[in-house]
């Protein structure tokens, strides 16, 4: 029940159902991101101006983590760096994979390592991945969805 | 149902004793997340029993040999043993002769046969196959490669609200150049029982045959072919107590005749030379190269077992599970069922306001019940429904009222998490 408690903590289930920064941005980078194994899906539209992201929001449908993680990322990645975002990006995957001391992650972070209690749960991890994937695919230049299942 | 049936009902489902068949299949004494597991996932797999499990570590150990080969003494038995199996299976499904028995090694390679044998040789440019939005993608992929490749036609028989096909629209469908009707006998995601006894008459109307995807049927409800009629029945061991990687294939003798051969290889020959080679009849022109021996020996105990159990008395056993699962889901909070088709297998799908099924899933695994959340292979099936995921809960005749008041219990928990 701890591990249950850990992954449905109360800023998640929040998150999930009333997403921050939910809706379309026009004429801005924008990348779908698929999940086949369980169908969530987002689009991601992130705003990019000198270096900086200036605006992000997100559109689709998921599960509780893929939303919550959706709406805590986009709010996260307003006002950084594309340098900080990608940075942004590695820590959480590292947390997330269990690959990263939290000590070293926590502090980069802030308020996005309480999706930490998905590493319990390895069926789940694509859910919290996801909105990042799409995140990193925009950073690297994709055009083409980024799938969780390459 | 007069009161003599019900009675009559009532009395088998009292014959019925779920605590003491339990203890035939180990697995349901595991523990999930440090509680007993309630395992509701019947439609993706069901549990093996022990006598399975044992006959196939006996065949390794003792007996093993290949098939339809060698002389001596192991391979004459491991070979009697193989082919006790597709006796046990053409006697299960009721078959004419257990030369309409091929084995593969699932429910997909048993369709994916037919559209490689019948499909190439016997259907023409322009013609038509029926399909229905209740199919597993097993039963819609194969069809749409061949059709992409031979230029065929598929058309899709809706499903209604209910969840039950439309057959006015069905008989619509039909033009002389409707050849094929492959259609599956219960939805694995929410479980209709489709009126395939009905759907076959119409389709020999009109001179069409019939695939008969029952990978959920035969485990829920007597499967007779010749009764039936259809002319090809495809399932897998694996989802009746049998083991993983063993398909059967029913096909009717006088069809297998004139198809070609599916893989080529050994043992589907007669003879072969650099110029020719001559195949060898049904079963084993579709058989080639070394089949799962093991495995399929190991599921004619699983026939044993079943054949040993008082079948109407489980039938009944699994519709009171059903009826006391749809009561019990519909009371808890926000939940709607997905469906209300006129005959339903214990195959139950759902959904709760705002709450994701993997959600769902998550939670209530954490009291030990196992259950699926998805679109359980079916995409066109919940999209009908205007949903991409559900969750669905499979029951079997091991499961009991109390595992289902855990489930109940559990689901409450899930919306004390989400409110």
């Amino acid at each position: 029940m701890d591990n249950l408690v850990a992954l449905y903590h109360e800023m998640i289930v929040d998150h999930g159902k009333n997403p921050r920064n939910f809706g379309v941005l026009e004429g801005v980078h924008e990348l779908k991101g698929l999940n086949p194994l369980c169908g969530d899906q987002i689009t991601l539209y992130v705003k990019i101006e000198g270096g900086k992201i200036t605006d992000a929001k997100f559109s689709g449908q998921g599960c509780a983590i893929s939303m919550a993680s959706s709406s805590l990322m986009t709010q996260a990645i307003k006002g950084k760096t594309v340098v900080e975002a990608k940075t942004l990006f590695e820590a959480f995957h590292g947390l997330i994979m269990q690959e990263t001391s939290l000590d070293h992650v926590n502090p980069i972070l802030g308020k996005l390592a309480v999706l930490q209690g998905v590493a319990a749960y390895p069926s789940r991890i694509k859910c919290a991945t996801l909105a990042w994937h799409a995140l990193n695919g925009i950073l690297e230049g994709a055009d083409a969805p980024v799938s969780t299942e390459k | 149902m007069t009161t003599q049936d019900i009675l009559k009902m009532e009395k088998r489902v009292l014959d019925w004793d779920a605590h003491t068949v339990r203890e035939d299949f180990p697995i349901l004494k595991q523990t999930m997340n440090g509680v007993p597991l309630v395992y509701l996932d019947n439609a993706a797999t069901t549990q093996k029993p022990q006598c399975m499990i044992d006959r196939l570590s006996r065949f390794y150990a003792n007996e093993n040999a290949n098939v339809h080969r060698s002389v001596y003494m192991l391979a004459e038995e491991a070979t009697a043993s193989f082919e006790e199996t597709r006796k046990l299976t053409r006697a299960f499904i009721h078959a004419h002769s257990k030369n309409e028995i091929i084995f593969t090694k699932g429910t997909t390679e048993s369709i994916n046969l037919i559209a490689q044998t019948f499909g190439k040789a016997c259907l023409e440019p322009g013609d038509e196959i029926i399909l229905s939005e209740l199919e597993h993608h097993a039963n819609i992929v194969p069809w749409q490669m061949l059709a992409k490749e031979k230029n065929l036609t598929i058309k899709v028989i809706p499903v209604l609200s209910t969840g039950d096909l439309d057959l006015d629209v069905f008989e619509a469908l039909l033009t002389p150049r409707t050849k094929l009707l492959a259609v599956t006998h219960i939805s694995n995601a929410i479980g209709t029982i489709n009126p395939i006894r009905k759907m076959i008459e119409v389709a020999r109307k009109n001179n069409i045959k019939v695939l008969i995807d029952a990978a959920q049927s035969v485990v829920h409800m007597t499967v007779n072919v010749q009764e039936l009629d259809c002319d090809f029945l495809v399932f897998s061991a694996h989802k009746m107590y049998g083991p993983t990687g063993v398909g059967v294939l029913y096909a009717k003798e006088e069809i297998l005749k004139v198809l070609p051969p599916y893989q080529g290889g050994g043992d589907m020959i007669c003879s072969v030379s650099f110029t020719q080679t001559e195949y060898a009849d049904a079963p084993q022109r579709f058989e080639a190269g070394t089949p799962n021996v093991a495995d399929v020996i190991a599921f004619g105990e699983t026939l044993k077992y079943l054949r040993s159990l008082p079948f109407d008395s489980v039938i009944a056993y699994e519709h009171e599970l059903f009826q006391y699962a749809a009561q019990g889901l519909s009371e808890i909070k926000g939940l709607s069922l997905v469906g209300k088709p006129r005959v339903q297998a214990p195959i139950i799908s759902f959904v709760m306001d705002g709450i994701h099924p993997h959600d769902i899933a998550t939670v209530i695994s954490q009291s030990g019940v196992a259950v699926r959340a998805g679109h359980h292979c079916a995409m066109p099936t919940t999209q009908a429904f205007g949903i991409p995921a559900t969750t669905r809960i499979s029951m079997s005749f091991y499961n009991t009222f109390a595992e289902l008041d855990l489930l109940f219990n559990a689901l409450n928990t899930v919306n004390k998490i989400f409110e």
